[in-house]
């Protein structure tokens, strides 16, 4: 489990690498850059600076090749799925059309085996084979999800990105979609970037987990290390600010003060002084993400310095 | 039902609500004989997933349900009166006075072309005869009751100049001007990133005490109830599920539907084995016969395909509608590290 799969420096100066057949969370609060990141490694939008190396190959290099067959072989190692399962399916084909669509783009199946393709996915995502005549209106949001799901495993993908898959769901169905990826990481060996601002469900589902705030990774380590052991005082008012299901539970509570700040302009130092409570010197210099032991890496002047 | 409290504590009592819907495709059951009652000062937490009648309950209450839907049956009585009883004139003068509601999207319902200070002084004008700068210091009070810093400019802004969790904190403003009795918070904070959620639901429960209101809170997330409310209703496609205290009900869930509902959400404190409910959420035009989650229900009979269980008492404050109850044993959510 050593061998690197990707080596991100993109958004604002961020850098991370995802490991083979591990799911790796990515948390953090609307407009904090989580979305980019994920576009930025598919190069669906292109960085200012920096790469993303995917199995040792520069993405943007394999991507922008004039050959066409080498440029669909890449796009087939990596693949999205997205939050919304009503607004990324085609309303006027069948189930049986969106899954095999991707066979038809990347021609690595010859035609008689698609319908047996087809139902194999199918299968695997927990749907029948009658649900590929269907149209996705005939379906539940959960339902949609996993035909979501089968189509982005048509080409045999290695690295699946998942962009808040269960937030539109509903809670009973969000278990049945976080159960089927972990199942499917198992049974054909997926790598995972797993995206949400639902620090619950990251915590159930990633090996590792970074925490993104405006721009930047603040903290960066091993879930339950993360969850247990927060070193940057904005992991610790995300962690306090969610909930527990158990009236027995009392949390500690740090209300965070005002808002996340405009990327436009983002506070000078850390980026998070402004709301911090403990900030002191911060606007200073800007903390740099560094190794406080054991790879738990953070940004933060005050976790260095006691 | 009966209750160990008296009558006079009683500030909402819902008897039997049917709320349909006359759609095309057909009636829509949206809510299908809902009874429970809410204390005075209590708060409440209305609890279920998409399409279980949260609500439709809030906006029958109000009176405000859209077309095609239509109450069709049962009793809502509120501080003794009969509300559907009312007229609509006497009705529009309880709205915003007396029961009041906060919805999901302050987006949507704040009117983007009128600056914050003109939506919180009509309400103000169109129930008490004030005068322009009584208005005035009325509405910056309100802001500032509900943290909006720097009142004062601020209310003279637009709703698109504002945050979504600021925007919330003037819809709460707006629905709190006429100091109702009873709120409606239909999940105030979905919309909302987890740090302006805590800053939000700290806030409901600040004021709820300052202005001593009764509060029904409807939410999918155990979390926020768990935390905000004395008492709990789970609704499942239309129907109450089951009534207990919030200890009580994390605790020892008698439905099977409240103790999947509890075993299938993550928890940020533990990783756990997610239960997983099959199937999917039905359809109300042709709702399942007798128990309407009996199929997806690991404890159904046959009996629970034919009739449909009504409320039970099974201990102090909790009831439940399950046929099964006595025969099986469910498990409640475990504490953070047994």
């Amino acid at each position: 489990m050593k061998k690197e799969i990707g080596v991100v420096h993109a958004v604002d100066n961020i850098s991370f690498d995802i490991r083979k057949q591990e799911t790796f969370g990515l948390v953090g609060e609307s407009g904090c850059g989580k979305t980019t990141t994920a576009r930025l490694i598919l190069n669906l939008i292109e960085p200012t600076s920096g790469e993303v190396l995917f199995q040792g190959e520069n993405v943007y290099e394999k991507i922008k090749s004039p050959n066409t067959q080498e440029k669909l072989r890449f796009r087939r190692k990596m693949q999205l799925i997205f939050q919304n399962p009503y607004g990324s399916l085609d309303p006027r084909m069948t189930v049986f059309d969106i899954i095999s669509e991707p066979f038809l783009i990347h021609k690595h199946i010859p035609k008689k085996e698609w319908k047996e393709q087809v139902y194999k996915l199918l299968n695997l995502v927990g749907l029948e084979e009658y649900h590929a005549e269907r149209y996705p209106h005939e379906f539940s949001g959960g339902q949609r999800q996993r035909i979501c799901i089968a189509r982005a495993l048509a080409v045999q993908p290695e690295f699946l990105i998942a962009d808040e898959p269960v937030s539109s769901l509903d809670v009973s169905i969000r278990a049945q979609i976080l159960n089927l990826l972990g199942k499917l990481q198992k049974e054909i060996g997926l790598t995972y970037l797993y995206i949400s601002h639902d620090l619950s469900s990251v915590r159930q589902i990633s090996h590792r987990v970074a925490v993104m705030y405006l721009g930047e990774i603040v903290e960066l380590a091993a879930t339950d290390e993360l969850f247990e052991k927060p070193l940057h005082p904005y992991t610790v008012a995300l962690i306090q600010a969610v909930p527990i299901p158990d009236p027995k539970t009392k949390r500690l509570k740090i209300i965070l003060p005002g808002e996340v700040p405009s990327p436009i302009n983002p506070p000078v130092g850390c980026r998070f002084q402004p709301r911090c409570p403990y900030a002191k010197e911060c606007r200073e210099e800007t903390p740099k993400l560094m190794d406080a032991g054991g790879g738990h890496l953070v940004a933060c002047h005050r976790a260095f310095a006691r | 039902m009966r209750d160990t409290f008296k009558m006079s504590e009683i500030i909402l009592n819902i008897d039997g609500l049917k709320t349909y819907f006359f759609t095309e495709a057909g009636v829509v059951q949206a809510v299908d004989g809902i009874s429970f009652n809410l204390r005075k000062g209590e708060s409440l937490g209305l609890v279920g997933e998409s399409g279980s009648g949260k609500t439709v309950t809030a906006l029958s209450v109000l009176r405000i349900v859209p077309r095609p839907g239509k109450i069709v049956e049962g009793k809502i009585e509120f501080n003794g009166h009969d509300l559907l009883k009312k007229t609509e004139e006497e009705m529009r003068k309880m709205r915003g006075s007396e029961i009041a509601i906060i919805f999901q999207d302050p987006s949507s319902s704040l009117n983007p072309v009128y600056t914050i200070k003109s939506q919180l002084g009509d309400v103000i004008s169109a129930h008490q005869s004030l005068s322009k700068e009584q208005v005035e210091e009325k509405v910056i009070e309100l802001l500032r009751l509900v943290g909006l810093p720097d009142a004062e400019t601020r209310m003279h802004e637009y709703p698109h100049q504002f945050s979504g969790g600021m925007k919330q904190r003037v819809a709460i403003a707006r629905a709190l001007t006429l100091e109702p009795k009873l709120l409606f918070a239909d999940e105030p904070t979905t919309n909302l990133d987890v740090t302006i959620q805590a800053q939000v639901l700290d806030l409901l429960n600040d004021l709820k005490k300052k202005l001593g209101m009764s509060l029904v809170m409807i939410t999918h997330d155990m979390g926020i109830i768990a935390e905000l409310t004395a008492r709990i209703v789970v609704l499942y496609a239309g129907r109450v599920c089951e009534i207990a205290r919030t200890h009580d009900l994390f605790e020892l869930p008698r439905h099977p539907y409240t103790a999947a509902l509890l075993a299938a959400v993550p928890r940020l404190d533990m990783r756990k084995t997610l239960r997983v409910i099959p199937g999917n959420i039905p359809n109300l035009i042709e709702p399942p016969s007798g128990c309407r989650f009996h199929p997806r229900c690991d404890f159904a009979t046959e009996a629970c395909s034919k009739m449909v269980p009504v409320l039970e008492e099974v201990g102090p404050d909790h009831f439940v509608a399950c046929h099964e109850w006595r025969n099986i044993s469910l498990k409640g959510e475990r504490t953070s590290r047994e």
